[in-house]
């Protein structure tokens, strides 16, 4: 029955285990922001591609063309 | 009438259809476009209309083209590396997130983007080299993303954020579970071969676990306990810390000499109970800010202007800690005016009423001096700094002792009023039966002293007010009323004098109630008028034409506009002038004097065709809807009292709109208002300050209770115990009630916990507590106190719903 002393020891270092990980994920800023993960895990690659090659264009022209519609 | 695809916002005759899509302007087509380029137009199927109309002004910016600004900004800056953050008020829904973090597909220099919705805020790692960072704030503005730079920001504050609570918290809970699990086999199994044997090992190991609750997790109640005896108050803490020292002691000792198995359990649960209570009551709101001074309405840099020798001007962003006196500065349409400075070249419209409460924009001339705060409603101005931000007239205000001070400090909680009472009860009780234990049978007096102060520890008294209020802090926040802490509530209650500031609180700022006296305008002239109007950028020929712009427009022949005065417009052979009475009258003087002098604080905008005086419009502030409901509710229970900022032109209205012998004062400044919530407070009334803008700052943060209206949460509101939506002013009664219900719902549940501790107390008296009686007895009263508090505010929080729903 000396048993029981070994496993009482295996017990308790398994929940401080768990107690320090809980810990930690606090300390790490886990639970900081509990909103944004729980929507940004549902997103997808959902890029919907209507004009793949135009796609290509470089990036600076974009920007210089949105400036001229702006004004 | 149709939607804006983008933005939700009903299309007026402005309406642009594209792709099949119907757009309310411009700016809102772009971002569709931009958004379609980029293959993000799944925005739109994630949440209905979610964008915001983009802002075009972007040399609002420029100051991020100063390196040292930008440095400052950068929250990690190494070669290509760079990553910064910002509050991003207009960030509202899943799509936001969704197209934000899609940031990189825009412009490839972005590397990882990162939405905090809660803190409505946003952290990019980009790449300098390729987009600065004034670039990327304007590729932001673009998508209706405007991040709200202010010079808030520009101090670098490490943001330290205390999760001590969370870990005494675990700390607790889990040494709480652990303590239960070794605790129980000995409340069930009694004289078992087995159990005798380990006994000892589980009692040591409920000590060990019992160690860091006690030492670590409850330290914060031995501390409470210690400062409110040093300055003579029996606060709740008191009991609390005598209960948990007497728990441990007693149980401690009870396993030293083999007496039992101790209270180890109801020690561990009665700290995570309390400290459970204490982390309900923390009920922040990430994304708003209740600290807030004039820093975070100030920008960060203004364009500052060299004048060299040789004739030639230059241009810096200067930063505003950096303006010295005498400094030229240049401020454009729509900016704020940082620093005390006198005007120099341009005409000045200035917008004081967030400052000062004034309505009316102010017009200026050169070798005015204008106050920081104002903003600019005409063209560019030149001006000269003749005080560092510091020192400048607004500025000083902060340096009133009433913000260093915090104010709860000399407020008496329900709690700490009933402990005392609770707390000379108990001792006696706890003396007196062991007196009568001395005589009747000695060897049971130490248990009996123990046993009474260890069940008549106050833990349900001490959840109560973080329950009730933790609770009703979060219907109120439901109900768009966003509250600091849960002592707010409770000073709420006891408010018997209610302040209101006029401008902004009661009106909405701008005045566009308009009617005309005089003579009817025919309609040709009635076109004229909108042609001219049309062309004046002044607030209220804008708001005018406004209500006009329905009629025919012409192209006119000739317009003229003097800043402060008036402007004219002639098409063929009519000629129309509008503006003040004098600039009309001007060019006719003989004329009768039609307006007579008393109206002259009245908003008035006079008319005259073909040089003859026609008559004038005049404008009214647009009072709040409900307001006059709003006072006759009020007056039953508190009295009214108006600080006005502005001039008494509105008086006789308000008059009418008020219920009788209500304390009208007009032209208050800020200091003023502060001093006179002070006298109040001084005749023993208890004050809530309603008001809006940094004009009323001081007297927010003198008052009792302080809150806020903002027509919009995410922008800058001051200092405050509670920020009100202006959507819900009208309830504004009803959260008094409420609050009023909380604190009789704690009443009761001071009653409820009564009733367990005199049932705790008889059988601690007759010497007959078990641990496993005060296993069940603690945590039961705990629970069914946070039970009846939720469940008593909750029903409270529905009726105000229902209300709602009526009305």
């Amino acid at each position: 029955m000396n048993i029981i002393y070994m496993l009482l020891a295996i017990s308790v270092i398994v929940a401080l285990v768990f107690f320090v990980a809980f810990i930690f994920s606090v300390k790490e800023g886990q639970y900081d922001d509990t909103y944004t993960p729980s929507i940004r895990m549902l997103f997808e690659d959902e890029l919907i591609k209507e004009k793949a090659p135009e796609q290509e264009k470089p990036q600076n022209e974009h920007t210089n063309n949105q400036h001229q519609k702006l004004k | 009438m149709d939607k804006c695809y983008h933005c939700g916002d009903n299309c007026s005759n402005t309406a642009i259809t594209h792709l099949d899509k119907v757009f309310c302007c411009n700016g809102c087509k772009t971002v569709f476009d931009i958004l379609q380029e980029n293959d993000l137009s799944y925005y739109y199927n994630l949440d209905e209309s979610p964008g915001t109309s983009p802002s075009l002004n972007e040399a609002k910016f420029n100051f991020l083209e100063n390196e040292a600004i930008v440095e400052r900004l950068l929250e990690f800056n190494e070669q290509d590396t760079q990553v910064v953050s910002f509050i991003i008020p207009s960030i509202h829904c899943s799509s936001c997130i969704w197209v934000l973090e899609n940031l990189s597909k825009i412009d490839a220099s972005v590397k990882n983007t990162q939405v905090n919705f809660p803190e409505k805020s946003i952290r990019i790692t980009y790449n300098s080299e390729q987009l600065s960072l004034k670039n990327l704030v304007v590729l932001l503005c673009r998508i209706g993303y405007e991040p709200s730079i202010s010079l808030d920001d520009f101090e670098k504050k490490e943001k330290k954020v205390d999760r001590s609570l969370i870990y005494k918290l675990g700390v607790a809970g889990f040494a709480f579970g652990n303590i239960m699990f070794l605790s129980f086999p000995e409340y069930f199994e009694v004289n078992e071969f087995w159990l005798e044997k380990f006994k000892y090992i589980f009692r040591w190991l409920m000590f060990a676990f019992s160690l860091p609750v006690v030492f670590y997790s409850g330290r914060d109640y031995f501390i409470s306990a210690y400062k409110g005896l040093r300055s003579k108050i029996l606060n709740i803490d008191v009991p609390i810390a005598i209960g948990i020292s007497v728990l441990f002691i007693r149980s401690t000792a009870e396993i030293i000499f083999d007496l039992g198995t101790g209270f180890f359990d109801s020690l561990a649960g009665l700290i995570f109970f309390l400290l459970l209570g204490r982390f309900f009551q923390q009920k922040t709101y990430a994304f708003l800010s209740f600290e807030r001074d004039y820093k975070s309405y100030f920008p960060i840099a203004v364009t500052r202007i060299f004048q060299d020798p040789e004739k030639s001007t230059s241009e810096e962003q200067a930063q505003i800690y950096d303006l010295k006196t005498g400094d030229r500065i240049l401020i454009r349409n729509s900016e704020l005016i940082p620093v005390d400075s006198i005007l120099i070249k341009g005409s000045a419209l200035i917008d004081y009423s967030f400052v000062t409460g004034e309505a009316e924009p102010v017009a200026k001339r050169s070798g005015d001096k204008l106050f920081a705060g104002g903003k600019q409603q005409a063209g560019i101005i030149e001006l000269e700094v003749i005080k560092p931000v510091e020192q400048s007239y607004l500025t000083q205000l902060w340096s009133n002792e009433i913000f260093s001070k915090t104010k709860q400090s000399n407020f008496q909680s329900l709690t700490d009023r009933i402990s005392k009472k609770f707390t000379i009860g108990i001792l006696s009780i706890a003396f007196i039966a062991t007196l009568f234990w001395m005589i009747a049978d000695p060897s049971k007096a130490l248990n009996v002293f123990t046993a009474v102060l260890i069940v008549a520890c106050p833990c349900a008294i001490a959840l109560a007010a973080p329950f009730t209020l933790g609770n009703l802090l979060r219907i109120f926040g439901r109900h768009k009323l966003y509250i600091k802490d849960t002592s707010v509530i409770e000073q709420m209650s006891h408010i018997d004098t209610v302040v209101f500031d006029k401008t902004g609180t009661l009106t909405s700022n701008t005045k566009n109630l308009i009617s005309y006296e005089g003579i009817t305008l025919t309609e040709q002239e009635i076109t004229l008028l909108t042609s001219t109007l049309r062309a004046s950028n002044h607030p209220l020929s804008r708001s005018l034409y406004k209500m006009l712009q329905e009629n025919d427009i012409e192209t006119l022949d000739e317009f003229e506009e003097e800043i402060g005065k008036g402007i004219s417009g002639t098409i063929n052979q009519d000629s129309i002038r509008i503006g003040s009475f004098d600039f009309v009258e001007s060019s006719n003087p003989t004329e009768d004097k039609l307006a007579t002098k008393e109206n002259y604080k009245r908003t008035e905008v006079h008319i005259s065709s073909n040089n003859t005086y026609k008559g004038c419009y005049i404008f009214y502030n647009q009072y709040r809807n409900g307001i006059q409901e709003i006072f006759d509710r009020l007056k039953q229970h508190a009295e009214i009292i108006i600080l006005s900022g502005d001039n008494d032109g509105e008086k006789r209205h308000l008059e009418e709109l008020l219920p009788k012998d209500t304390q009208l004062l007009f032209n208050q400044k800020p200091k003023d208002k502060l001093e006179y919530i002070k006298q109040l407070q001084k005749l023993g009334r208890k004050v809530m300050m309603v008001g809006d803008g940094l004009n009323d700052s001081g007297a927010l943060a003198q008052s009792n209770v302080g809150i806020v209206i903002s027509e919009n949460i995410n922008v800058f509101s001051p200092a405050c115990d509670g920020i009100l939506d202006a959507s819900r002013f009208k309830d504004l009664y009803d959260f008094v009630k409420l609050s009023r219900k909380g604190v009789s719902v704690i009443k009761w549940s001071f009653l409820f916990s009564l009733f367990y501790n005199i049932i705790g107390l008889l059988f601690a008296i007759t010497g007959n507590l078990a641990p496993v009686v005060a296993a069940i007895l603690m945590p039961l009263s705990s629970i069914s106190i946070v039970i009846f508090t939720t469940v008593a505010t909750n029903i409270l929080g529905r009726k105000l719903m229902i209300k709602k729903a009526k009305t």
